[in-house]
């Protein structure tokens, strides 16, 4: 409280930096900082390593003494390298994000654009589709002891394997576009809803049921004053996981549909041609909107949460 | 009370000879019916002799007769008309008698499964969803066959299980590459990273911090989409599809280890304390056990991501067999129904192996809630 | 107000060649959590003694530092000052003799062990071969009256049960220190009291020395040799009540004037305490 007056910054300072540093260390910032920092090494040690041998055939042409700061300044800057450094990958996307007209064709938000509207799309009929066979389930005996076998059945079936199919037999039919993606996505994100608003619907404790009935309530009141509240808290985790694999869904259809647009056609592209730079940055491009979709679903919980008094 | 038990008898017989006299389809002279000849009739007089008896059983003692005699009533009406739209007969809009037997069919097995759902017991816990899983593709092969839906679009069941049998030797060869060569040891790798990589850190708070939030973003991430990457660095053949397959396992099997070995509670963490237990013994005997149910929900994931890792990477490059390839192949050919005897082996593959990776668990965590709820 | 229980006389020691030293002795101990401005006085000026055969409970209400004094006999805290001995070593040496057992305020039985290999746990730390821990496990589950429900897994028992197997796992180190806190704490009244008369006759029986953490007053004078009353902020001491009621002891006992007498005074020390606020 009463700090020496003499040198008042003195006496703050190290115990400020030192408070700093321990939060630094129980936190989790310091940590993945680390973890990222060797990921990056390793990278760019691999694309030395990866991309070597041609770098030493190329300088072995132009003659036969070069240095190993050659050899590195040529693994890093070849134009169709094997593995494509962080700096190319990042200035690619850079390049094709900030730089580019949106309506270019080879704009990245353009095809991410393409990508993510067939997962939104997707998305909300999975959503819709796993709260229905949620509430069925938990109303219906019949329905709960028949039907689970079969959700959990229809996760088995590798359906990624069958997404070429889906697109291709419903582009007969005239269904192309964004549809058949969303068919792909939503058998995708409707499996961890189902299963976890199940296990929400069912959270309430006998006790909280019995309440309800000595109140007389109705089988929709019950439904909308605790069973639906009570399955907030287990249907955001799900419709995190629903939304990455609807992304999922979406890139691994636009692979078969002759590779027009979306970035998985351009990480089909890419692997035809070649192209390292522009797989990897599609790459990029997807890690990131996956993070930015379940960021979305982040938001909305904590909107929701915040809406029913914020206990969580 | 005699009276009353014959007003089935009095309903359902006019009823039933009714509906049978009315057209159920067409075929190709003109307006065709249920029965045609003798062999008809007699499934059709079975039928309806099953469901008399099964409503006018007495309802006590006589529960479970009732409902295996209305369920068999069902699966015979649903024979009969199964043999009429595979001798030619198809759907109309007019073809009465067609629709009241599938409205009758749905209600019966419905029933069916409604009884046996309220009956204790292990075998019914199979049994419903098996009669529902029959309900499914009894309808999938009635609606392409009646509607003669095109093969493209949906072949017919009993179409995919022709090919089925037809292919055995080429949907062999495929499995192998596939799931035996590629898909397993990818996952047995995988998950084998994960768990020591798990137990690698246990120790590291620091590292723990760090590796779980990526783990859980990774595995947030479509994986997949490296399958070009590892292709151009392992070859078209299953060195390749192993290594997505490691990469796509490796992270929930990371994150659920962890979260499993921090399960124990700190009143279990204080009795091996005093018990002077070392490190490696409250591993053994208190972490490790507790994480088990964690690890199974990590293996049962994985062992569907093994199977799609392998087979999409196959879309990516791959010799003239596997899976993905003979799939990708295939519908550019137009061969649907050899898509789907692929799809059947996948589907046949991933729930086998989730069964297997089921039964394990419920064999070493049979202590665990969960599992002790679903044995009682 | 320091209390010590080292000169009292022990009228009913089975052991007359008296061991030289207590088996636990504490002085001046101090207990604080934390730094600074945020500390906690757990613990301050302990002074106890405990002698082989005693059975001693600690008493007073939440906050008082009755458990964190066992967790510290126990070696699961440190002291931050003063001495303790345990067996004629430091808390940590008994540990790793393991010559104290421990029981929890929940059985902390692990699911997926039998109640025979649940019991055997520690054992199987210890190193000891099969057939000695097939014993002493029969041994120790005949004691609190399991024999027979060796094969059966945790869930399967009542609470009461789960706990009778809790103290047989901590009685299979046959050690003789057991320390216990708040066992009986989540079971209901009738339970308790039958488990109470299970825990007395296995004292009697064996040379047992127990230190028993309780928040009910009935339960400690039913049991004790001594009843150390304690109190919050910061935790310490107040009384140590002998409790002189006959070596045989039955339920009914708890009408008598001599037991009223006994609960009246720990009643007292308690209100003490709390009026030092």
């Amino acid at each position: 409280m009463s700090a020496p007056v003499y040198a008042p910054e003195a006496a703050v300072a190290p115990a400020l930096s030192t408070r700093l540093a321990r939060r630094l260390h129980r936190g989790r910032v310091l940590p993945i900082i680390t973890v990222l920092a060797v990921l990056l090494a390793v990278w760019c040690a691999g694309t030395v390593y990866m991309n070597a041998p041609r770098s030493i055939e190329m300088l072995e042409r132009q003659g036969p003494d070069w240095t190993f700061q050659q050899l590195l300044d040529a693994t890093w800057s070849m134009d169709r390298p094997v593995v494509p450094t962080p700096v190319q990958v990042f200035t690619d996307i850079w390049q094709n994000t900030v730089e580019r007209e949106i309506s270019s064709r080879r704009s990245l938000i353009f095809h991410s654009w393409v990508t993510l509207s067939s997962t939104m799309l997707g998305f909300a009929m999975g959503t819709v589709l796993g709260i229905v066979i949620a509430v069925a389930m938990v109303y219906v005996r019949t329905l709960d002891r028949s039907l689970m076998p079969w959700v959990i059945a229809s996760q088995t079936v590798p359906i990624l394997a069958i997404a070429p199919m889906i697109v291709v037999v419903l582009g007969n039919i005239g269904l192309t576009g964004v549809v058949p993606k969303a068919i792909i996505s939503s058998y995708l994100s409707f499996f961890p809803v189902a299963i976890g608003m199940v296990k929400g619907l069912r959270s309430p404790d006998p006790l909280q049921l019995d309440l309800l009935s000595t109140y007389s309530a109705t089988r929709s009141q019950t439904f909308w004053k605790l069973r639906w509240p009570a399955s907030m808290p287990f249907l955001f985790p799900s419709l995190k996981i629903g939304v990455a694999l609807a992304l999922v869904g979406a890139i691994v259809g636009e692979l078969p549909t002759g590779a027009q647009a979306g970035l998985g056609a351009r990480l089909l592209t890419g692997s035809y041609y070649g192209q390292m730079v522009q797989l990897w940055s599609a790459l990029v491009m997807s890690a990131v909107l996956a993070l930015l979709c379940v960021f979305a679903v982040t938001a909305a919980e904590k909107m929701v949460v915040a809406a029913h008094g914020g206990r969580r | 009370m005699t009276v009353t038990r014959l007003y089935p008898l009095l309903m359902v017989v006019p009823l039933a000879a009714i509906v049978l006299m009315l057209p159920a389809g067409a075929v190709a002279e003109g307006p065709g019916y249920l029965i045609e000849d003798g062999r008809h009739a007699l499934v059709a007089l079975l039928a309806l002799a099953l469901l008399l008896a099964g409503l006018m059983m007495p309802d006590k003692g006589g529960r479970i007769a009732s409902t295996a005699a209305l369920g068999t009533a069902g699966f015979l009406a649903g024979l009969l008309l199964l043999l009429r739209l595979h001798e030619g007969l198809g759907f109309r809009w007019n073809g009465g008698a067609a629709w009241t037997v599938l409205l009758l069919i749905c209600g019966l097995l419905w029933v069916t499964m409604e009884r046996l759902s309220a009956l204790p017991g292990r075998i019914t816990m199979i049994l419903v969803p098996a009669v529902f899983g029959g309900m499914l593709v009894y309808f999938w092969e009635i609606f392409t066959v009646g509607f003669s839906v095109p093969q493209i679009l949906l072949p017919a069941p009993s179409v995919i299980y022709a090919t089925f049998m037809a292919d055995l030797a080429t949907l062999w060869v495929d499995f192998e590459q596939t799931y035996i060569r590629s898909a397993v040891p990818g996952f047995l790798m995988g998950c084998g990273a994960g768990f020591l990589t798990a137990i690698a850190i246990d120790r590291s708070p620091f590292l723990q911090r760090g590796l779980l939030p990526l783990g859980s973003l990774v595995s947030a991430m479509p994986i997949v989409g490296i399958a070009p990457i590892m292709v151009m660095w392992f070859g078209f053949d299953w060195h390749s599809k192993a290594a997505v397959v490691v990469v796509m396992t490796f992270f929930p099997m990371l994150v659920n280890t962890t979260a499993g070995l921090q399960a124990a509670s700190a009143m279990e963490h204080d009795l091996m304390r005093s018990y002077a237990a070392s490190y490696g013994q409250a591993l053994v005997k208190l972490r490790l056990p507790t994480a088990l149910p964690h690890m199974f929900n990590a293996l049962k994931l994985n062992s569907t991501l093994a199977l799609i890792g392998a087979i999409v990477a196959e879309f990516f490059g791959t010799p003239i067999y596997g899976m993905g390839f003979r799939i990708s192949t295939e519908v550019q050919r137009l061969n649907v129904d050899k898509v789907w005897a692929t799809i059947a082996v996948a589907a046949l593959a991933g729930s086998i192996s989730y069964g297997l990776l089921a039964l394990l668990e419920r064999k070493t965590t049979f202590w665990h809630p969960s599992q002790r709820k679903a044995n009682t | 107000m320091v209390a010590s229980v080292e000169d009292v006389i022990q009228p009913h020691s089975l052991d007359p060649a008296d061991v030289p030293h207590p088996l636990v002795a504490m002085e001046n101990l101090a207990l604080v959590f934390g730094t600074g401005e945020g500390a906690v006085t757990a613990l301050t000026n302990v002074n106890l003694s405990i002698k082989r055969h005693d059975f001693v409970s600690l008493i007073g209400p939440s906050g008082c530092g009755k458990t964190t004094l066992l967790r510290v006999v126990a070696d699961l805290v440190k002291p931050t000052s003063g001495t303790i001995m345990v067996d004629g070593g430091t808390p940590e040496q008994a540990r790793l003799d393991r010559s104290y057992g421990y029981v929890f305020q929940a059985p902390a039985l692990y699911p997926w062990r039998n109640v025979r290999r649940n019991v055997e746990l520690p054992l199987e730390i210890m190193g000891l071969p099969k057939t000695e821990r097939q014993e002493r496990s029969t041994r120790a589950l005949e004691t609190v009256g399991l024999a027979g429900f060796e094969g059966k897994f945790p869930w399967q028992l009542s609470g009461g049960m789960q706990q009778r197997v809790s103290i047989a796992r901590a009685m299979g180190f046959e050690p003789e220190l057991l320390l216990m806190d708040e066992p009986f704490g989540a079971l209901d009244e009738i339970t308790r009291d039958n488990l109470n008369l299970h825990l007395h006759e296995l004292w009697k029986r064996t040379q047992l020395t127990v230190i028993f953490v309780t928040h009910s007053i009935p339960e400690a004078v039913f049991l004790s040799t001594h009843i150390v009353v304690m109190s919050p902020r910061p935790g310490r001491i107040v009384d140590v009540i002998e409790c002189d009621l006959p070596y045989d002891r039955k339920l009914d006992m708890r009408e008598t004037p001599d037991y009223l007498r006994i609960a009246h005074k720990v009643r007292d020390g308690l209100r003490a305490g709390h009026s030092y606020e």
